[in-house]
């Protein structure tokens, strides 16, 4: 029966994802019977954090700079087939995201477009600075006397199902969890209680397995001879049948790359979960101990068994802080005694930025013997015993609050190439600013969403 | 699910690529790495194996300082909490990847002794890996 499963397809996991993925995922659920959705998952801590700088020089900016991406070329066919999009576009600027969705529409002569909006994350719009520095901190650096860039609160679900239920055909949040893109619009749909954990907690697993995208259909996964995917470049963004009882499964876009097995959604369970029998939500405490992974069918697999307990007293909000610059740049050596220059090369850096007085902490690589894995100090690769000869790929990294210390860092590594080793070449430099972060915890009385329609 | 081989059967050396894949996901300072057995009869052995001892020294020297396990026996799979791994985090590391995204390759590394017929899993297309008896 029609209204029984809602159907939840994914079009993006994280700011910058694939802008054509959402197409197959629309065509797909255009196929389906009953009520369908449309998530796109974009923000972020750093993305919250710039677009809250970008408010402040120009109130109608703020919201996601991929905004137009995404929404454009799928919004007249959703409309046209009443899949409604939920996402967390709004950044720091729900409203503003709003007027611009209703200008796109306006462009592709759709009339008569009701776009929500869920407002009220952001913590400075409610306490002092120094009541947010005063929150009790869970996570990252200490908050005394620091300037603070953004502080904004996970929302939960539920402001998302009330602009749901305001008849809102796409709905702008700006920071709430990655999960309610999915969980408000169950909760719209089924009715489910304040109070109905377990129901609750399989809408959380199944918006925690869609946030991410192809990740659960095996991008991030496939590893060749190993965990094959077919098709990989064209993989298929996921889709979600959830029921009113609470069951889920996983499946994906039609006529896509990829897949969905029980490895990819077991990997994906998983995925940046600390302790299983307890992932905190504001809506509820998920208890995945008892979660089971059944393959149903090709590219269908149904979860089972996740268990719910009350949702905690508090919400957790990330404080953004100035993190200065982040300074890296890269040269290569290649060929006889490689290895060599390539140190050499190292060597001929850190003296240098003894003289000109580099005091902040910088990190050497060699990249082609030992660089992802190793630590600052390099320990794996002094005990490595790599191919004098070879392609290997000098690389420095300073974060400075001063632009300049990392310009001075990165300039030398530019400067090796009349300065340095025989055959240095093929230098990049890159510096950008940094975003640091704190998670601290705030009563969840303080926070009041706000809903309304734009 | 049986924790022990069976009497007289031929066990090998193996990295543990061989046997179990793994995934990691990255907040602030703190890695999860989750760890699942191609064949869920591996799941006994692994927890016998892959202590937080052992996970801790593989990581010790990105400056890994805890490491609890969990283990979800029903996934079948365990989830590998690492504190202090990421250098400052994706917000605050000079390593290249700050995330921590790759490191799920690096538990894959250690070697765990286990029956022959669990070191080639069934799905594999890739011919027998170097397998040290």
């Amino acid at each position: 029966m029609s209204g029984d499963t809602v159907y939840i397809g994914c079009g993006a996991g994280f700011a910058g994802d694939r802008f054509d993925a959402a197409g197959p995922v629309v065509r797909t659920l255009a196929r389906r019977d009953g009520p369908r959705y449309l998530i796109f998952e974009v923000l972020a801590e750093r993305t919250l954090a710039i677009a809250q700088r970008l408010r402040r020089e120009d109130p109608e900016a703020g919201y996601s700079p991929f905004l137009d991406d995404y929404v454009r070329p799928v919004l007249a066919d959703c409309v046209a087939n009443r899949i409604r999009i939920v996402s967390n576009f709004g950044a720091a600027n729900p409203l503003g995201a709003a007027r611009r969705i209703q200008a796109i529409a306006a462009e592709l002569g759709i009339e008569n477009l009701k776009v929500g909006v869920v407002e009220g994350d952001d913590l400075l719009g409610i306490m002092s600075a120094d009541e947010v520095r005063a929150l009790p901190t869970v996570e990252g650096l200490p908050l005394a006397g620091v300037d603070l860039v953004a502080a904004n609160a996970y929302l939960g679900a539920r402001p998302v199902a009330a602009a749901l239920a305001l008849g809102a055909d796409v709905v702008a949040v700006g920071r709430c969890t990655d999960v309610a893109l999915t969980l408000g619009p169950l909760i719209h749909e089924f009715g489910w209680a304040e109070d109905d954990w377990d129901r609750l907690a399989a809408g959380t697993v199944a918006g925690h397995l869609l946030e991410c995208g192809a990740q659960v259909t095996g991008s991030y996964f496939a590893d060749p001879g190993y965990k094959d995917v077919p098709a990989l470049a064209r993989v298929g963004f996921p889709i979600g049948e959830i029921g009113r009882d609470g069951s889920v499964v996983i499946t994906k876009a039609e006529d896509t790359g990829g897949m969905v097995s029980e490895r990819t959604v077991k990997e994906q369970i998983l995925y940046e979960v600390h302790d299983p029998s307890a992932y905190l939500t504001p809506d509820v405490v998920l208890d995945l101990t008892g979660v089971e992974v059944r393959q149903v069918g090709p590219d269908r697999v149904a979860v089972i068994g996740a268990a719910g307990h009350p949702r905690p007293p508090t919400l957790k909000a990330t404080v953004s802080l100035d993190g200065g610059w982040l300074g890296e740049a890269e040269m290569s050596y290649a060929g006889p005694n490689a290895l060599a220059r390539a140190e050499l090369a190292v060597e001929v850096l850190r003296e240098r930025f003894a003289t000109l007085g580099v005091n902040s902490p910088v990190r050497y690589d060699i990249i082609g013997v030992m660089s992802t894995f190793d630590g600052d100090g390099a320990p794996l690769r002094k005990a490595a015993a790599p191919s004098p000869d070879g392609d290997y790929r000098v690389r420095v990294a300073v974060r400075s609050l001063d632009r300049k210390v990392a310009e001075r860092v990165t300039n030398e590594v530019l400067a090796l190439y009349c300065c340095g080793p025989a055959g240095g070449g093929g230098q990049r430099q890159s510096i950008t600013s940094q975003i640091q972060t704190a998670s601290v915890l705030v009563d969840r009385d303080r926070v009041r969403p706000r809903v309304a329609l734009a | 699910m049986s924790a022990s081989p069976a009497s007289g059967e031929e066990m090998v050396r193996v990295r543990l690529h061989e046997v179990a894949h793994a995934r990691t996901g990255d907040k602030g300072n703190r890695l999860n790495v989750s760890l699942f057995p191609y064949d869920p009869q591996a799941w006994p052995l692994l927890a016998e194996q892959v202590t937080e001892a052992r996970v801790l020294e593989r990581y010790r020297h990105r400056g890994a300082s805890a490491v609890r396990r969990h283990d979800l026996p029903r996934l079948p799979g365990f989830n590998f909490v690492i504190d202090d791994v990421l250098e400052g985090g994706v917000n605050g590391s000079l390593n290249l990847d700050g995330h921590g995204k790759s490191l799920s390759f690096l538990l894959l590394t250690l070697e765990v002794e286990v029956p022959a017929r669990l070191a080639l899993h069934p799905d594999r297309t890739v011919g027998q890996a170097s397998v040290e008896k």
